[in-house]
């Protein structure tokens, strides 16, 4: 067959200049295999700090947005006038949700939702001796809480039940605890923005494992917040969702905005400071895989160049005795190819071993992140996608000197 | 009267049906070098070759010998003029379908004899009609030994090239030029890069495809025991054939 011979000449000039073919395929595989580390090493990281900010967050928060944006009475005044306001201040309203127990009882009949907590929250200060921490206190319904978050799995020292029963309890993040030098059973005081105080016993420590939870934030019952904000029993600041499927959660937070008025935030913006380095290590992973491929490119565009000059004569004589154009194209094109192929394996091969070793490697971001060892993903299509790279460069970097070599004009290098 | 029919004499003065007498034809060629400047290096070129004849292409340096042996080796398109063989039509082809041609009736030796490094002997040889694609993989090889049998090289097939002598290497080069039962064998310098007796080896070669095998033999030489043991000398002179 016509491919079968312009394959056979390809695969004798490979296998006889085996270490030439070695260091062309090195580049590509070097490429390859940097790809895919880097590939699996940001992907992880993305997932996983997108797992964290999932995790700790709900997906939906609704809350009433103390604003300056509302239309003025001069609107209403001179409708067809062009008004100008200069500082506006925020109305002096209750930042409570409207019937907000009823609305939390309304979504949680929804089939889509997880659970539902409603609850009151209020920054605090702890007093610990002279100096005053501030942190925030949400009192909640520690078992819906428990719904959304898997509460219990998180409680370090103490328990949840305790809290049921212990009406001025409440729960510290382990940070806050470790910073005001408490620990389950103590007591300590809480003070209120309108200047209340109270004394509360710590029934438990948990830890999310996040620093803007674990050293910031307190559980209590709701009835005890209500009171020492002297507010009454159904007045509720938050009311956080969590849903079954968490990408559904950003249209369902436009919906619910639309139906109550209130606004909804939802756990890609609540955690943007998080997710935001995402689209920016994707760009990175692409710059420099491209870097890296269009080098090993030029690398064998070089090789197969040289190899081209070298085997003048020999193209000359292929011509003499009837090889085409298309012939003599082939046979370098498929020395490419070839080295394209094998480069890209044993790329995504060392790649994998590369990602595979770091993967069990340790890595303490203290108490930022609760990570154990380096976050690595391993996906099919990165694979994939490596192979086809490597051998779109290869076919691109050896199509030119493949061409050149089919235009040679053996009349000249046969007369010598 | 006794007639003496005497086959060759039947061959010579009988045109056999069927079979073409005439396996080249060039008419009027032409050609010019721009490079430094315009300079004419064939001037109305024609003559024919006949099947099984052995032709020396003679001249001194510069006559445009070689630069006429290109041109019916079909290699080079540049010229003005026409060229046919086996009665078909060359002038006007594209490199493609001359390739093709070349691969099925030419054979060519070269003073350099061009072989592949990388393969044998068996290998080199087995390549243009690898190309061809006529026979069989199996049989193209049994062909291949054939022809190294023909050259006596035969107990070396299976060598890399480029380990052979000089003078073993022309002869596996005329093997190769051999597979495909070319119908004419074109050759230049074919003997310049050997010794007496290689020479001698490759001339006698030479006339043995000629004259048993039928086949046309044309090669520019500067070798005149070469010329001189061939059926016609045409020489040139100052781009001009002048006997």
């Amino acid at each position: 067959m016509k491919l079968g011979i312009s394959l056979q000449i390809a695969k004798t000039h490979l296998l006889t200049k085996k270490r030439q073919t070695l260091i062309a395929m090195l580049g590509v595989t070097f490429g390859i295999a940097m790809f895919i580390v880097m590939i699996s090493v940001i992907k992880g990281v993305n997932k996983f700090l997108e797992d964290s900010a999932l995790d700790s967050s709900p997906h939906i928060r609704i809350y009433k947005e103390i604003t300056s944006n509302h239309p003025s009475i001069i609107e209403d005044a001179n409708p067809s006038n062009f008004n100008i306001i200069y500082h506006q201040l925020p109305k002096n309203e209750l930042i409570n949700i409207k019937n907000g127990l009823q609305i939390a009882a309304n979504i949680e009949k929804e089939p889509t939702i997880l659970g539902v907590s409603p609850q009151i929250s209020s920054q605090v200060f702890f007093n610990k001796g002279p100096v005053p921490f501030s942190g925030q206190i949400a009192g909640v319904d520690v078992l819906k809480e428990d719904k959304l978050y898997d509460l219990k799995k998180r409680v370090k020292s103490g328990n949840l039940e305790s809290l049921l029963s212990t009406p001025n309890g409440i729960l510290m993040g382990k940070v806050l605890a470790r910073n005001l030098n408490v620990k389950v059973g103590d007591k300590i005081t809480v003070t209120t923005p309108t200047g209340n105080l109270k004394l509360v016993k710590i029934v438990g420590i948990f830890g999310f494992g996040i620093q803007t939870v674990d050293g910031v934030k307190c559980y209590a019952n709701m009835s005890m917040v209500q009171e020492i904000l002297q507010k009454d029993k159904s007045f509720v600041t938050d009311i956080h969702i969590k849903m079954k499927d968490s990408q559904a959660a950003l249209k369902y937070a436009k919906v619910l905005k639309n139906q109550y008025g209130y606004k909804t935030q939802d756990w890609a913006e609540a955690n943007s400071a998080f997710l935001a380095g995402d689209k920016i290590r994707n760009g990175m992973v692409i710059m420099v895989s491209i870097t890296l491929l269009v080098v090993a490119g030029f690398g064998i565009y070089n090789i197969m160049n040289m190899n081209v000059i070298n085997k003048m004569k020999d193209i000359a004589i292929l011509k003499a005795t009837g090889f085409a154009g298309n012939d003599i194209v082939s046979i370098f094109l498929i020395q490419s190819i070839i080295i394209g192929i094998l480069g890209a394996l044993l790329g995504i091969i060392i790649g994998f071993c590369l990602s595979y070793l770091l993967s069990s490697m340790p890595f303490d971001a203290g108490d930022f992140l609760d990570i154990k060892t380096f976050p690595i993903l391993f996906e099919p299509k990165y694979y994939g996608l490596g192979m086809i790279f490597g051998i779109t460069t290869t076919i691109l970097a050896g199509y030119m000197p493949a061409r050149k070599a089919s235009k040679i004009d053996p009349v000249a290098i046969l007369r010598g | 009267m006794l007639i003496n029919i005497n086959r060759k004499s039947v061959e010579n003065e009988i045109p056999l049906l069927g079979v073409e007498r005439l396996v080249l034809q060039a008419t009027n060629i032409n050609k010019y070098f721009y490079e430094p400047e315009k300079f004419q290096v064939l001037k109305n070129i024609s003559f024919e070759a006949n099947r099984g004849e052995f032709l020396a292409l003679v001249g001194k340096s510069g006559c445009g010998k070689s630069t006429l042996l290109y041109i019916l080796s079909t290699m080079d398109t540049t010229y003005d003029g026409k060229l046919t063989m086996n009665g078909e039509r060359l002038t006007g082809r594209t490199q493609d379908q001359l390739a093709a041609f070349r691969n099925e009736h030419l054979g060519f030796v070269f003073q350099f004899h061009f072989l592949l490094p990388e393969f044998t002997a068996l290998q080199n040889v087995m390549l243009p009609a690898l190309k061809l694609g006529k026979y069989s993989s199996k049989e193209i090889e049994e062909r291949a030994y054939q022809k190294l049998k023909l050259v006596d090289m035969q107990d070396h097939a299976l060598k890399q090239s480029a380990k052979l002598s000089g003078g073993q290497q022309q002869r596996v080069a005329i093997a190769r030029a051999l597979i495909n039962d070319p119908t004419i064998i074109m050759g230049d310098e074919p003997t310049g890069n050997l010794d007496r007796k290689n020479s001698e080896v490759v001339f006698e070669i030479f006339k043995q495809i000629a004259h048993e095998n039928n086949q046309t033999i044309i090669a520019v030489t500067h070798d005149p025991d070469f010329a001189k043991g061939s059926d016609r000398i045409i020489e040139m002179s100052d781009g001009q054939i002048i006997s």
